[in-house]
């Protein structure tokens, strides 16, 4: 009896069956996804229905909109002439006729260069960070940025930059020498104090006399004339760039073992989250005058950043404690194991790790502060939605809600978006664990 | 013996001026004392500068204004207030107006994020797609834009009360003719007592409580508890004899017929709005900033939580539905059993962030006049006397209290909620 003659028995494989029509393709994918069972066969019909109905009266409305057109009265009638009756669509006239005032305020149209050049210079600036491989020498543009972006954009002597950047030259100087004569502690106190003094005493000064030798100057623009889209971004980057540093000495405080630090930072952090942006904004606008010496008198956008930049280093401080908090504590171990003091360890090991940690947080903070920056159109500054109330108030164009409205959520979501998109892709870009 | 002494000891320095800086066991308190002076240095400089700002200005500091005559009228308000109320009025108001919103917000808030945050997990392709929709709508357009949005939405589109006239109206009253819905509010019907035992001054006079409020409230607490002791009861007897007692209906009735029996005595009624000449009349009205406030808040809140309870539901790992399912629990009662209660515990932290959020946010109600504390104190008030300083301080006071006690509260409930781990 041998196994080999029992004819039964299938020796070769046959071949996979096609699934049934039902479960593959578009039908399967209907039936698995939209279709699985009574519920969801309801939820789908309900979920389509909406979608159909809000789409049948939104596309109409936007794509059917005017364009041309200078006044609300004259797009009604455009609207009336070729429907023949009453009927609700957009009148897309008021951001074609209005576009540059949104986007800049009152900015001098032959200067918008000057502001587009700054957000370019930013991205430049900022691409170290971004993507690695540059040239070092691509960090001058950075270190540049922080004193020709203010020039760019309010104009006024090319001097006055120079010599606030002056100021860190003069502390750095200061700080070596004091470092090597005396100690590194008195170094850096030392150098801090001659760049204050620098700039408090010595910058306009020497700013007046260059300039008295060598005029070089470009147009002055007054900070109210700065508004729209601009502003919100000017207040926004500002805000997140200066709580930067600002934030990361929060939070280590916040962690310090030195209690009145730690009471102050704490303190500080927690005054700042516990009150709404628009209250700091009354201080920035009635308050801050106050607190400064007699006869102080500056500009509100600079009272409304300082204010704002308070603001952002309460969360900022936060974001960044989570980032430390997330480290493993074998890695401040390691620290003191090298011998590394305090400062060498929080730059070399703990700071590093810490904030790449923050990064995605920083951002969705980030994205927070940009939507906060509208507050300001309570305090009177011409924000774009400042300026949706400024349009509204015209004559021609009274009336007018859904349109500016519109245009401006849609502007905002675009910027957001692609932010929160793109931290996400940070986030998956710096996960090096496993 | 004698070198291992001379190894170990370190030698008796005396204190010298330079230990404060480079002597480890010093350093931290000579920094501390540093940064301490400087501190109050600081604060002393601004003190002082507010001292002459304010002498300049021929100010004092002081809250006295708080007991004049406001003359402004406030036509969203919980307790009685006119135009010849006092400012300190006005702010309690405004308070509780901050609070009714920051409540009502919450609520909603939290009930349209937990059903959309379970949505976006939906299997349901369509159902899922739309609740990432509207989380991504309103989580990146500014929640000042969607207020003032839906502000403008409500004067424009809802009708006008002159539309409810005549013998063929344009706009009619919904829900059996109780609720008129106009672009100048919401008029719902309000609850009246014809027998009602009247109200009860407190605090000198200044405040009236309603003792018809005070009986409900007292019947409802005193049924509630009594339900919750047959419930107590009805565990302990399943415990002991491995059944338990249907006791739901029982329990429903003993909140209930108190209830009626109470409202029957007072003399319960609805007061129905009614068009009297240009506007409605009676009832109770709920003004487009409140709505415009409410709706918008909690429609922004709302995209936050879902993410948080989409983020905390994904956090339990998928054994646990797999176990449950392999107990036989459905889907539905797989969600409330095992993962909700699970996932809470990672929802509740930032949830109260949200909270305070939602509570900060409604100070935005000066965009829209909802008579909120930052419109009365922040904005009214400080302009009709001027006085800058004491309003603001004394509005950041408030909100940092409410801050505080809410953190407070939360914190209390997720330590009680948290996973004991031994």
């Amino acid at each position: 009896m041998t196994m080999t003659d029992q004819s039964y028995v299938r020796t070769q494989m046959l071949g996979e069956k096609a699934p049934p029509v039902s479960n593959v393709g578009i039908i399967g994918w209907m039936k698995n996804n939209l279709f699985s069972s009574p519920l969801n066969i309801i939820l789908s019909l309900l979920a389509i229905a909406a979608v159909y109905f809000v789409l049948a009266a939104l596309l109409p409305w936007v794509f059917g909109g005017v364009w041309n057109a200078s006044s609300l009265k004259e797009c009604r009638a455009i609207l009336l002439e070729i429907h023949g009756e009453p009927t609700h669509r957009a009148c897309w006239g008021v951001i074609h006729e209005r576009f540059w005032q949104l986007m800049y305020g009152f900015y001098p149209s032959d200067l918008y260069w000057r502001p587009n050049l700054a957000l370019v210079w930013l991205f430049a600036a900022i691409a170290p960070v971004l993507f690695n491989g540059l040239p070092k020498k691509m960090l001058l543009v950075s270190v540049a940025f922080p004193f020709v972006a203010p020039w760019l954009i309010w104009g006024g002597s090319f001097w006055v930059p120079v010599m606030a950047f002056m100021g860190f030259v003069v502390g750095f100087l200061v700080h070596r020498f004091a470092s090597k004569m005396i100690s590194p502690l008195m170094g850096i106190i030392v150098g801090v104090l001659a760049t204050l003094l620098w700039w408090l005493l010595l910058s306009s000064p020497m700013a007046n006399l260059f300039a008295g030798i060598v005029p070089l100057a470009i147009e002055e623009v007054g900070s109210r004339q700065i508004g729209g889209f601009m502003l919100a971004i000017l207040l926004g980057i500002t805000g997140i760039a200066l709580s930067f540093p600002i934030g990361i000495v929060l939070a280590l405080g916040r962690l310090s073992d030195l209690v009145i630090v730690k009471a102050l930072c704490v303190g500080f952090i927690e005054f700042i989250r516990g009150v709404p942006l628009i209250t700091l904004l009354f201080v920035a606008s009635v308050l801050l005058n106050y607190f400064l010496p007699k006869g102080t008198q500056f500009d509100i956008i600079l009272r409304v950043m300082i204010m704002i930049t308070f603001f952002a280093a309460a969360y900022m401080a936060e974001v960044i404690r989570g980032g430390l908090a997330a480290l493993p504590k074998g890695q401040y171990e390691a620290a003191d194991a090298l011998g590394l003091d305090y400062w060498k360890a929080q730059r070399l090991i703990i700071l590093p790790q810490a904030l790449k940690i923050s990064i995605p947080g920083i951002v969705s903070n980030f994205i927070g502060l940009f939507k906060d920056t509208t507050l300001v159109s309570i305090i009177a500054l011409s924000d774009p939605i400042g300026w949706v109330k400024l349009i509204q108030g015209n004559a021609e164009w009274n009336g007018v809600i859904w349109e500016l409205y519109g245009f401006v959520a849609f502007v905002f979501f675009l910027f957001c978006f692609s932010m929160s998109r793109y931290s996400m892709y940070l986030e998956r870009k710096l996960q090096t664990g496993h | 013996m004698s070198i291992m002494t001379t190894l170990t000891d370190p030698p008796k320095a005396s204190f010298r001026l330079s230990m404060l800086l480079y002597d480890t066991r010093y350093r931290s308190t000579t920094i501390q004392v540093i940064v301490l002076i400087a501190f109050m240095l600081g604060a002393a400089w601004l003190l002082n500068n507010v001292r002459v700002n304010l002498a300049l200005a021929g100010k004092d500091f002081n809250y006295g204004f708080l007991q004049q005559v406001s003359n402004f009228d406030i036509n969203q308000r919980l307790i009685e207030y006119s135009s010849t109320s006092t400012y300190g009025r006005a702010t309690i108001i405004g308070l509780m107006n901050t609070l009714l919103i920051a409540v009502m917000g919450c609520l909603t808030a939290t009930f349209i994020g937990v059903t959309v945050g379970i949505l976006r997990l939906s299997s349901n392709w369509v159902v899922s797609r739309l609740a990432t929709v509207y989380v991504e709508m309103f989580r990146n357009v500014p929640v000042l834009l969607w207020i003032l949005l839906i502000m403008g939405a409500l004067s424009e589109s809802l009708p006008q009360p002159k539309d409810f006239r005549g013998d063929e109206p344009s706009a009619t009253m919904s829900v059996f003719d109780s609720v008129a819905v106009t672009n100048r509010g919401i008029y719902v019907p309000e609850p009246l007592f014809s027998t009602g035992l009247g109200d009860i001054p407190v605090f000198w006079n200044s405040f009236e409580i309603s003792l018809d409020l005070m009986a409900i409230l007292a019947v409802l607490f005193a049924g509630l508890m009594i339900g919750k002791l047959i419930k107590t009861r009805a565990i302990q007897t399943q415990a002991a004899t491995g059944e338990l007692p249907k006791t739901g209906l029982i329990r429903l009735a003993i909140v209930v017929i108190p209830m009626l029996i109470v409202l029957w005595m007072l003399g319960f009624y609805l007061g129905y709005p009614e068009l009297k000449g240009f506007n409605f009349q009676g009832g109770t009205r709920l003004g487009n900033p409140l709505l415009a406030l409410w709706i918008a808040l909690s429609l922004y809140t709302a995209a936050f939580i879902a993410e948080i309870v989409r983020a905390g539901i994904m956090a339990i790992s998928k054994g646990q539905s797999e176990a449950a399912g392999a107990l036989g629990l459905r889907p539905g009662r797989t969600m409330n059993l095992v993962i909700l209660p699970q996932a809470m515990r990672v929802i509740i932290p930032p949830l109260i962030s949200q909270y305070l959020n939602l509570t900060k946010n409604s100070s935005l109600a000066v965009a829209v006049g909802y008579a909120d504390i930052t419109s009365t104190l922040g904005n009214t008030t400080l302009n009709q006397t001027g006085r800058e300083l004491e309003c603001i301080l004394l509005l950041m006071g408030c909100y940092l209290a409410i801050s505080l006690v809410v953190s407070t509260v939360m914190n209390a409930y997720n330590e009680r909620t948290k996973l004991r781990e031994r």
